[in-house]
Formats: C-alpha cells, structure tokens, sequence
C-alpha cells in the first residue's frame, strides 16, 4: 500500500488525498509526504495508524520526511503508534486544550476510560464537551460492534484556533460497512450500503424495525443530525464509497432528513478500496447548536421515517 | 418496588452499553419477573447516548409489550436525558 501525505487534507479537499491512496500490496505500507508543508486533518492520522497497525513494523517504509511541520506528526504520536524512529527530535506538548493524540481503543471499558479522562483534556465548555463525547462514544462503539477487528478503532482530534473547531478522525480496519450493513439488506456497492447505514432505523444486525435488544441503528443517523445543524463538514469512506455532507452557509435553513441523498453532499463510488470505515467530522464551536433542539428535531424526523418506511413495506389484500 | 441509580452504575456521561445490558437483564428484568415496579434514578447523569438507552429499555418493551411502560419510572431526568429516552420510547411503539 501507498500513502502520500499532501500540503493540505482537510475534509473540504480531502478528496485527492484518498483518491492518491493506493491499496495494492497489502501486505508493506508505503508512507511519502509533501517536502515543504504537512498540514492534516486528524482523520488523515487516524487512517495512517490503522493501516500501520495492520502490519509488522519491518514492513512499513517511511520516506525521511523533510517539512518543518513533521513535528506535528510527532506530537500527535503517528512515529509512536507505528513504532517509527523519527530521525528528529521534538518538544514534547502537554496535550491540554490542544489535541487528543493518535489512540487506539479495543474495548468497551477502554472507551469509557478514554471518554471520561481524554474529552476533559480539550478544556471545552459543558455543552460542546457533551457533544464531542457522544460523537466518539456512538462512532467508536460502532468500531467495536460491527467492524470485527481486534485492532479497534484509532482515533485523534484537534482543536483549531482559528475556526474555533474540534476536528475529529476515526478509522478501522474492519470488514466495512457494506458486508456489515449486508448481514440484513442488500447494498449493491458500498456507497450505497454507506447510505443506508446514514438512515434511522438500519442496522445490520437485523432487518426488524427498532433493531436487536444491543443495537438500533441510529448512531450514524445521529452523527450526521449533529453535522448537519452543525453546518460543519462530515465524511464516510468505506470500501470503494464515500459520501461527505457538505458544509452549509451561516444563516440558511436546517432540516433534518432521515435519507442522506437528501442532504447537500458530494458521493463517489470509486475511491481506491478501504477495507474498514473512516469517518471525519468538524465541529465548530460557535456554531453549536444546544443539543436538546437538536433532539426535537431528530425524534420528530425518525418518526416520519419509520412511519414511511412501515407504509412502504404496508400490502393491501389482493381481491380477485 | 425496585430503584436502580444509574448514575452508580454509569457514571455522569452514560454510555457504555455494557453497562446498560447488566442493568436491563439483572436488574430490570429481574425486577419485573418478581412483579416488582421499576424506578430508573437518572439523578447526577448529564448525558446519555441513544445507544445506551437503547440496550437499557428496548429489549424490555420487546419482551414485555408496550404495557411494561406502565410499570417502569424514569426519575430526575435532565431534559436532554428526558428527550433521547422519549426518543427511544417513540420508535420501540411505531
């Protein structure tokens, strides 16, 4: 595998870097990156060390990377958890009220340790703390749920300065969404297995309305209701598919819908194949909506869906 | 009648569907074979997530039928926890 590390990968221009992916020879990871600058979005990290962490250190070759930004790579721990020499030394940070490093959890208790010792970390205020621990509790249980890994998922998150934003990357190397979602439906491509995995209400886990006794297949639903009123950006690759709710201008009208095609967004079903799930969010922090209006409008949209769905699958006696 | 403290159970950030699985099966259930009422403690809980009031209560509903509502109290309830529990309620009766 190949992975080239641009100037610039934010989830608004992301797309080129992994469409620069290339998943062929799964078996040694190729890591290059830009001379001059380095400038990542935290997903870029997360989908770096889980691929590393699928192969025995011998087996990943990292260019010497020469921009003065590699620093920041360090600092967020991608030579540690690859268990690379970087050939520089650097001041290390406290982590406080700037980022969650590159981590990697496994469990459920490991995710309930993270939560309650790292989200402080980033010094917020109640109500956006609250919001970025539900995003990584439902994104990060569904890793461990559904993906089938034994690496679980890697995560890390920024803050920045500048837009006020928590920027947030979580990747696996699990079996994807679409063989996932696939256990109860029937998704002909991954874009579109990542489509239905985006509505309330489906899960893979079954196909019965309300879901199992564990899982209701809502998280994703969710998510994207909070990046929606958010107006922030949000990704999902998975497989050869990707889908990325765009960002929405201050001021416009926010609704809710329970199908993602709805949605302003931009989908592509070619992308090089990722075997597992990456999902990037952006929350800016001025633009938090109070979480309670959200849920009125959640409710009220799940509702609506399901009633549809139940007409949908509703027959009418055939009289002959 | 049987009160279960969520919070002791947890935590103030209630998450961990783990958790919420023991509660709803040695608890809950238990609780409701014995003909016992239930009371849900969510007193000191800021926040939970969908996911965990869905393995908290909707495998008891399923069990037991929309009915089990009946015998089953959720008490000091924040409005952010009232509105995800109403969340689940809804779509576990659609």
């Amino acid at each position: 595998m190949k992975i080239h590390l641009p100037n610039s990968a934010f989830l608004g221009n992301i797309d080129p870097f992994i469409r620069g992916f290339d998943p062929a020879s799964p078996n040694t990871l190729e890591i290059s990156a830009n001379d001059k600058w380095i400038s990542v979005h935290p997903v870029v990290l997360s989908m770096l060390a889980a691929l590393g962490l699928t192969m025995k250190q011998k087996k990943i070759h990292c260019a010497k990377f020469e921009a003065k930004s590699k620093h920041y790579l360090a600092r967020m721990g991608l030579f540690k958890i690859l268990k690379i020499q970087s050939d520089f030394g650097f001041t290390e940070h406290e982590p406080a009220g700037r980022f969650i490093p590159i981590t990697q959890i496994k469990t459920s208790n490991e995710l309930t340790r993270f939560i309650t010792e790292m989200i402080p970390l980033l010094h917020l205020e109640p109500e956006p703390a609250k919001t970025i621990a539900y995003i990584i509790s439902e994104l990060v249980r569904n890793v461990l749920e559904h993906a089938a890994t034994k690496n679980g998922a890697i995560l890390c998150a920024q803050y920045y300065k500048k837009s006020n934003s928590i920027r947030i990357g979580i990747a696996d190397k699990g079996m994807g969404i679409k063989e996932s979602i696939n256990q109860s439906y029937s998704a002909a491509n991954d874009l579109d297995a990542i489509k239905l995995a985006l509505q309330p209400g489906i899960t893979g886990a079954t196909k019965r309305e309300g879901g199992t006794e564990q899982n209701a297949g809502a998280g994703l639903f969710f998510i994207k209701s909070i990046a929606s009123v958010n107006r922030d950006f949000f990704i999902i690759y998975s497989g050869t598919g990707f889908y990325k709710l765009l960002k929405k201008p201050p001021g416009s009208r926010i609704k809710l819908n329970a199908d993602p095609q709805k949605d302003r967004h931009s989908e592509n079903s070619d992308m090089p194949f990722w075997l597992g799930t990456v999902i990037g969010i952006d929350i800016s922090l001025d633009q938090t909506e109070e979480f309670s209006l959200l849920l009125d409008a959640i409710r009220k949209t799940y509702s609506s869906a399901i009633k549809e769905r139940k007409k949908a699958k509703h027959r009418k006696p055939k009289f002959i | 009648m049987k009160q279960i403290k969520i919070y002791e159970k947890a935590g103030s950030f209630a998450e961990n569907k783990d958790v919420a699985k023991a509660i709803r099966v040695k608890e809950i259930i238990s609780a409701l074979s014995n003909k016992e009422d239930v009371v849900l403690d969510f007193a000191k809980v800021e926040a939970v997530t969908q996911s965990f009031i869905h393995a908290l209560i909707s495998g008891v509903i399923r069990k037991y039928g929309n009915e089990v509502l009946d015998k089953i109290s959720f008490k000091s309830c924040n409005d952010t926890v009232k509105k995800i529990i109403n969340i689940v309620i809804d779509y576990m009766q659609e």
